[in-house]
């Protein structure tokens, strides 16, 4: 196994563990103010602190954890349920109006970069984390259906489908009994890859106030709510902002070392 | 290559045509009464039927899109609600902001990512390598808006080398306008600088696989002269298309980065309008975004052609 995998899932399982946790237990209640103890820097009893309403920052980031992972998960989920089934039948259907239509429409949505559609769901809806988890699922749309579409593509040329295609079997039976087995392990690694980017981009959504909205804590708004106290009492940015980047770096490591693992040609290509 | 660029030519007219439908569905038609929106629950009737006049709302939807479509043409972006001053004058002022910053960030992340990449090739599995990959790994992950503020918390708060935030404007002169710039726009490049590198040294590590370079060392080239000559060209393809990409995400990566700089950039006038409810600006700005990032996208692919003649053909 892998160096990369062994830390990147060390990592990621970490963050998900303190995220199922905070459904039932936190050292102390993120709703709850405490104004006596506000701002207090890293102690035994507070390990990272308190904010300025004297909220502890690891119970805040554990929760955080929650709302970065359900918004990532979701996203990536519609990237997935949408994506998937899109470059597959463009796929099958290679050269025709319907994969000109597919490939021109995911071009689209890739000219607009999630932040916009979030700026135009955020301006006619409102700012909500369901708003974030649309516009970052919108994004993985088209992410999705060219992997596969890709993929599928050179898996149509095989002997196997060829022989299934004989044996009277249709284009979306073989796309989902032949070809969609075949993809899995890459959308194993491009959906570990997305949600990475999607606690990315949650977190800057909600730094901007386009995701998740008070009182539900979420790094990104932790951030932002540190922004002018950060000079004097650097730990309410540096702790939030670490959770991002340990999240992130252990979801990559973890894709990375799942390419690996799955897939020794593409371990070859890489380099 | 004419041929090619027409027909690339026409691919982005459709492209242009078909995001501004969109836009113009979301921002317009989606909320159902702009003016109702834009004014609240309490408005008046008579003010309502005022801006749904100011606004063009009163003819029908294939008007009213022609109408938005062929004032920007015109470059008549309509008159902000909030402000009550020409959107085109709003953007014009911004974008002197906004626009050098993204190719002040992306000139950084080209700078940065070159020799890190190419030194990461030619010395592949040497300790250099290592610390690139390191170093690339760790500027993915990190989110650009907190790299900002620990910029702001280290060169401005603690070493006083520049301002936390706010922009000098460029009557004060070129040099403290682009030093106002100079931290948002790293911290753009970081991540940006971070995956460029990555894909100049896979590409390069790919390239150099093949058997054209290994025909240049047999001809009696060194490994270095080989990847100058004959590697780099060829392995600059795939690092064109992601620098097209980053153009994208640094236009909107600069919209986030602006409010930790409190720069008066577009990024800030979105925001500014969405709390205004102000969706002229809004479906303005957006639109303008979008045209850039597929007005990128197509000069990238003219520029593939240069590079690679077989593309050409292709397409």
């Amino acid at each position: 196994m892998s160096r990369s995998l062994v830390i990147g899932a060390v990592l990621s399982a970490v963050f998900v563990l303190a995220a199922l946790v905070s459904f039932v237990w936190t050292p102390y209640d993120v709703l709850g103010l405490d104004i006596p103890n506000k701002l207090k820097e890293p102690s035994a009893a507070h390990w990272l602190g308190t904010d300025h309403f004297g909220r502890d920052i690891f119970s805040m980031i554990m929760v955080g954890a929650r709302t970065s992972i359900a918004v990532a998960i979701v996203a990536v989920g519609i990237g997935m349920l949408l994506g998937v089934p899109l470059g597959l039948a463009a796929a099958a259907r290679t050269g025709t109006l319907l994969d000109e239509v597919i490939m021109r429409g995911n071009d689209l949505v890739f000219a607009f970069p999630s932040l916009l559609i979030a700026i135009m769901i955020t301006a006619v809806f409102g700012a909500s984390a369901v708003n974030a988890i649309i516009a970052i699922g919108i994004f993985n749309i088209p992410v999705f259906a060219r992997l596969v579409r890709g993929a599928a593509l050179s898996l149509w040329t095989r002997d196997y489908v060829l022989a299934a295609r004989v044996s009277g079997k249709g284009a979306a039976r073989i796309s989902l009994e032949h070809i969609l087995p075949n993809v899995t392990n890459l959308l194993i690694v491009q959906g570990t890859i997305q949600f990475s980017l999607g606690i990315l981009a949650e977190a800057g959504l909600s730094y901007v106030g386009l995701g998740a909205q008070p009182p539900t804590p979420s790094w990104g708004r932790m951030l932002a709510e540190s922004q002018t106290m950060f000079s004097f009492k650097p730990h309410l940015a540096v702790f939030p902002g670490l959770a991002i980047l340990l999240t992130v770096l252990g979801l990559n490591l973890l894709g990375d070392g799942l390419r690996d693992a799955l897939d020794p040609r593409l371990r070859r290509a890489k380099r | 290559m004419l041929r090619f660029v027409a027909r690339r030519l026409v691919s982005l007219l459709v492209s242009l045509a078909v995001a501004s439908c969109v836009i113009f569905v979301f921002v317009e038609v989606v909320p159902g009464d702009p003016a109702a929106y834009m004014l609240g629950l309490n408005a008046q009737e008579d003010t309502l039927n005022a801006l749904r006049e100011q606004l063009g709302l009163n003819g029908t939807l294939l008007e009213r899109y022609l109408n938005w479509v062929g004032g920007m043409l015109r470059g008549d972006f309509g008159t902000s609600y909030t402000y009550r001053t020409p959107v085109s004058e709003m953007i014009g002022e911004r974008m002197w902001i906004s626009l050098p910053l993204a190719i002040y960030a992306l000139t950084l992340s080209t700078l940065i990512a070159f020799p890190a990449g190419i030194w990461a090739a030619s010395q592949r599995g040497s300790l250099v390598d290592v610390l690139v990959m390191g170093f690339t790994q760790l500027g993915v992950a990190i989110p650009n808006f907190w790299f900002a503020m620990l910029m702001v918390l280290l060169f401005a708060i603690n070493l006083r080398w520049f301002s936390a935030g706010g922009f000098a404007g460029w009557e004060a002169g070129f040099g403290p306008a682009l030093k106002s710039l100079t931290l948002p726009a790293i911290a753009l490049a970081l991540p940006q600088a971070s995956i460029l590198a990555r894909v100049m040294r896979s590409s390069l590590l790919d390239t150099l696989g093949e058997d054209y370079i290994r025909t240049a060392r047999a001809k009696g080239l060194s490994r270095r002269q080989a990847l100058w000559r004959h590697a780099l060209r060829n392995a600059l393809i795939p690092v064109l298309t992601i620098i097209g990409l980053q153009f994208s995400f640094l236009m909107a990566g600069a919209i986030i980065i602006e409010n930790v700089f409190y720069l008066p950039g577009l990024g800030r006038l979105v925001f500014q309008s969405i709390a205004a409810r102000d969706l002229i600006v809004v479906e303005s700005v957006v639109m303008l975004l979008v045209f850039a990032v597929i007005v990128v996208n197509f000069l990238v692919d003219v520029a593939y052609a240069l590079v690679d003649p077989r593309l050409r053909v292709r397409a």
